[in-house]
């Protein structure tokens, strides 16, 4: 058998140590989460409606967070905004913005295509049995929208604990950075820990996010 | 005939510089059965959804029951209460069950009690033969049995008028009959109906007046044995024309 430096693990508080690292990033992902889904459902059904400036404003926005890679919305907020605005942000808090800014625009735009999915004819249906427009909205549209919208915003949440994989690239100790702290102090006692930690780490991420997958796709199955 | 309860006069409808119905003027008694047949794209379906308001109208006006029926009328909802309406695809609601997409209605908008719409409901749901299927979902019924579930929801509401849009245009033919047997019982009941279709025999059996519109207007009215066997107008001869077939043996 390959040493797989799996015993680092059980040194000292390294294990707890990881656990934290896991926490943090669930912290900043969940956070964020908390904020951007509600933020996103209203600007999904500002998409929506006729105003052409509001879409178009939303539309840039959309594109811009889509085009940049994560990693460079990071830089720009952490290392970026605070020189040129002078003020004084924790990596954390950092974090915390860049992923509702993302995870808003994504949202909107999950929350777009539920709605601009849901046929002409549902509402006409309504309105010809007599429903008026809240009526409408709260009995026939509203329910078919989450619907559609929940398996997908589920994914969403996944890809937004996945990606904070990135934040140590800002000086944030989240799992991935805590890895690499217990690899280096142990580089001469064990080795090959590199193996054994980062095995350690998808199967964090993976107990993290799979139960998410899961529901995900129970609740699809279930709508569809 | 008795009073009439539904008149048109002088309705236009107009989608931006195109005139789909011009100037279409008529009254439907109370009991009748009125057919609407033509050519693809003459102007029947928007004539139905004139009548309750889901499209606005250019000119002229609709009175059900003397009371004005417009896209701007206050009490819009009101009035289409009283007006019910069936569609070509069904459009019953996918995330309600059978006896929910009958109930909400009644129920959120008329404001009557749960138990006794259930009970009218389950009794409307035997009558067209699906009371077997009320916890069912729509994604689990065939075309034919959806759209009896929509004549019913639209029965419920207790409507004055009843529109068919082209109800068994979706339908596989074996199950165009089961759809037409449900509307035909509705006429022997005395219902109100105004019906558009392609299904020229079943509009000869059920109609007591037969429209015949073409180019925006009503080109000709009467009587179905009328219509159909002494067309008055060249017009006329030639769209039913279209539903012959001569022997090539």
């Amino acid at each position: 058998m390959p040493d797989l430096g799996l015993e680092v693990l059980l040194k000292g508080k390294n294990l707890v140590r990881l656990l934290g690292g896991l926490w943090t990033a669930l912290r900043i992902s969940l956070l964020s989460v908390a904020i951007s889904l509600p933020v996103g459902v209203v600007l999904g059904v500002l998409m929506t409606r006729n105003n052409r400036f509001v879409k178009a404003l939303l539309r840039l926005y959309l594109e811009f967070i889509r085009i940049m890679p994560q990693m460079v919305l990071l830089f720009i907020v952490y290392f970026g905004s605070t020189r040129a605005f002078g003020w004084d942000v924790s990596g954390e808090t950092a974090s915390v913005v860049v992923f509702t800014l993302w995870g808003a625009a994504e949202m909107s735009d999950l929350v777009r295509g539920a709605l601009t999915s849901i046929p002409r004819h549902q509402y006409e249906s309504a309105e010809a049995l007599g429903m008026s427009r809240l009526q409408t909205s709260i009995f026939i549209i509203i329910p078919q929208t989450v619907r559609r919208l929940i398996p997908l915003s589920i994914n969403l949440v996944t890809r937004m604990i996945k990606t904070t994989s990135l934040i140590l690239m800002i000086g944030v100790v989240e799992v991935l950075k805590v890895s690499q702290q217990i690899i280096e102090a142990n580089r001469m006692s064990s080795p090959n820990a590199a193996f054994g930690v980062y095995l350690s780490v998808f199967l964090l991420y993976f107990l993290a996010c799979w139960p998410i997958s899961l529901l995900a796709g129970r609740l699809e199955k279930k709508w569809s | 005939m008795n009073e009439s309860i539904l008149s048109v006069e002088h309705l236009t409808k107009r989608y931006g510089e195109n005139t789909i119905l011009e100037d279409v003027s008529f009254s439907v008694a109370r009991g009748e059965v009125i057919v609407i047949v033509g050519p693809s794209g003459c102007g029947k379906s928007t004539l139905l959804r004139c009548l309750n308001a889901l499209e606005p109208i250019q000119g002229g006006e609709i009175r059900l029951d003397g009371e004005t029926v417009d896209s701007g009328a206050k009490d819009l909802t009101r009035l289409r209460q009283r007006i019910g309406m069936v569609f070509q695809s069904y459009e019953l609601f996918p995330h309600m069950s059978v006896l929910n997409n009958i109930l909400i209605a009644p129920v959120q908008v008329q404001k009557r009690d749960r138990e006794e719409v259930k009970a009218e409901a389950l009794e409307l749901l035997e009558r067209v033969g699906l009371s077997a299927k009320k916890d069912a979902y729509p994604r689990e019924l065939s075309g034919g049995q959806k759209q009896r579930v929509a004549i019913v929801r639209a029965l419920c509401m207790h409507p004055e008028v009843l529109l068919f849009d082209e109800v068994t245009a979706a339908l596989d033919p074996e199950m165009v009959r089961e759809v037409l047997d449900v509307i035909l019982d509705l006429a022997r009941e005395g219902k109100t109906m105004l019906i558009v279709t392609h299904e020229m025999s079943f509009a000869r059996a059920i109609a007591d007046r037969v429209f015949f519109l073409d180019n925006g207007g009503i080109v000709e009215q009467g009587k179905p044995a009328d219509f159909f066997d002494h067309p008055q107008t060249e017009r006329a001869r030639q769209f039913l024309r279209t539903f012959e077939f001569e022997s090539v043996k």
